[in-house]
């Protein structure tokens, strides 16, 4: 990325008094609502991106609790139910020496969608803060926030997976838990909190400062 | 790639026609785009974004792994997926299986969502993908509508979980490991080969490459 470092000043498209499209990258006089090639609503900015994080922030972070305390996996195992919630997996496959497995479903139930949480908070924070900011480390935070928010799902399918597949008559049983549906929301949420930003804004806040 | 990329010039000031210049989707800098080779990519000069990246033969590769993890998707959904034995039962699940694994009040919704997730939703994007490209395999315009369903395959894509469920689907079976012998199933096999083609169609795809083709017929 050393090319992509180098202060760049040019013109926006913005400050040409054109508006550029999200989708196809083409350029309209300011004021068009509608790309003319591809078809997508145009906008200079999304104005209220922020206000849009911030409520799928919420919400993502709302779900994130119960998702944590209520149970992921409810097993029967010879007639004696057990309940694991995220950390109580996380643990058990640490116990039977699944190290790496553990460490995968540690980092994508876990590390991510907390990571998530600072990461766009953060964003929307030094956005609006304005001041000094890396505009090139802030967007590439961006990007790793918008792909890898995804691959939180891996525990929902786990679950979704062995409960599926594990019902041996009275041997042994596995069910869904509370805590699926609530993870599975947070992640939505998530996502769609770190699709509704623009990052056209980290650019702004730059010029804005020169 | 081996061809040199040709770096996209800023403009000082807008001039001539607007279809010459492209705004970056992701910083917003105006850019001159003149014509961009076939195998080489043209990047945003302030954030790096790649604005263009035409490959050869890149509608005919894009229809053929489309088309391709479209049957597989078939065989994925009508054969057995996985079974498990463990104490003289055994118990085998298929895809729709996974799907209903959430069932009954609260969960049902889940079950909706997954099956959005890991089927409907790839295959609508596939669908929309084939038929938005396809008839420039041959040469034809495209067809009406072709415009509204690349649209919704590329605002589909985040939504498309396919290799998601498949890492779900290993450390469900780490998990698995001691508590029964597990079987892999046809189905098994046609999901993972299904994410290798998506996964290699992504990573071939220019959107704003094929936006142009679209509008150039």
């Amino acid at each position: 990325m050393a090319a992509a470092r180098k202060e760049v000043t040019g013109l926006t498209a913005r400050a040409a008094g054109l508006v550029g499209c999200l989708h196809c990258g083409s350029v309209w006089p300011k004021g068009t609502t509608r790309c003319g090639l591809c078809g997508s609503a145009l906008t200079s900015r999304r104005n209220a991106s922020l206000q849009h994080v911030w409520a799928w922030w919420f919400a993502g972070a709302i779900f994130y609790i119960p998702a944590n305390l209520y149970p992921m996996l409810r097993t029967s195992l010879l007639g004696r139910e057990s309940t694991s919630t995220i950390l109580g997996g996380v643990l058990e496959l640490v116990q039977h020496g699944s190290w790496f497995v553990a460490f995968v479903v540690f980092f994508a139930s876990i590390m991510i969608p907390v990571g998530k949480f600072v990461a766009i908070a953060y964003l929307a924070i030094v956005i609006r803060r304005g001041g000094p900011i890396d505009s090139h480390s802030l967007h590439r935070l961006h990007e790793v926030v918008e792909f890898i928010g995804r691959w939180s799902m891996i525990d929902v399918f786990v679950v979704a997976v062995l409960s599926a597949l594990v019902h041996l008559a009275f041997v042994v049983n596995i069910d869904p838990g509370m805590a699926a549906i609530c993870f599975a929301l947070s992640v939505v949420f998530t996502m769609l909190s770190a699709l509704s930003f623009d990052p056209r804004l980290i650019y702004d806040v730059a010029e804005v400062r020169e | 790639m081996s061809t040199k990329p040709s770096p996209p010039t800023v403009p000082t000031a807008p001039k001539g026609d607007l279809a010459e210049l492209i705004a970056c989707p992701q910083c917003d800098l105006l850019h001159h785009v003149g014509h961009v080779s076939e195998d080489a990519s043209a990047r945003c000069q302030r954030c790096g974004t790649v604005l263009f990246a035409p490959r050869t033969g890149a509608i005919e590769r894009l229809v053929a792994l489309a088309l391709g993890a479209l049957v597989l998707m078939v065989v994925a959904v009508s054969f057995p997926f996985l079974q498990m034995s463990a104490s003289g039962f055994s118990s085998k699940a298929s895809v729709f299986d996974t799907i209903s694994a959430f069932t009954g009040g609260l969960m049902a919704p889940l079950s909706l969502a997954t099956a959005a997730f890991i089927i409907l939703l790839p295959v609508l994007r596939l669908c929309a993908l084939i038929y938005a490209v396809g008839p420039l395999l041959f040469g034809r315009p495209p067809l009406s509508g072709a415009s509204a369903s690349f649209r919704l395959a590329s605002r589909l894509k985040p939504w498309s979980m396919a290799e998601i469920f498949m890492i779900g689907v290993a450390v469900a079976l780490v998990k698995m490991v001691g508590m029964a012998s597990i079987g892999f199933g046809t189905a098994f096999w046609a999901f993972g080969f299904l994410v290798i083609l998506v996964t290699a169609m992504d990573a071939m795809m220019c959107e704003r490459t094929i936006w142009r083709l679209l509008a150039k017929r």
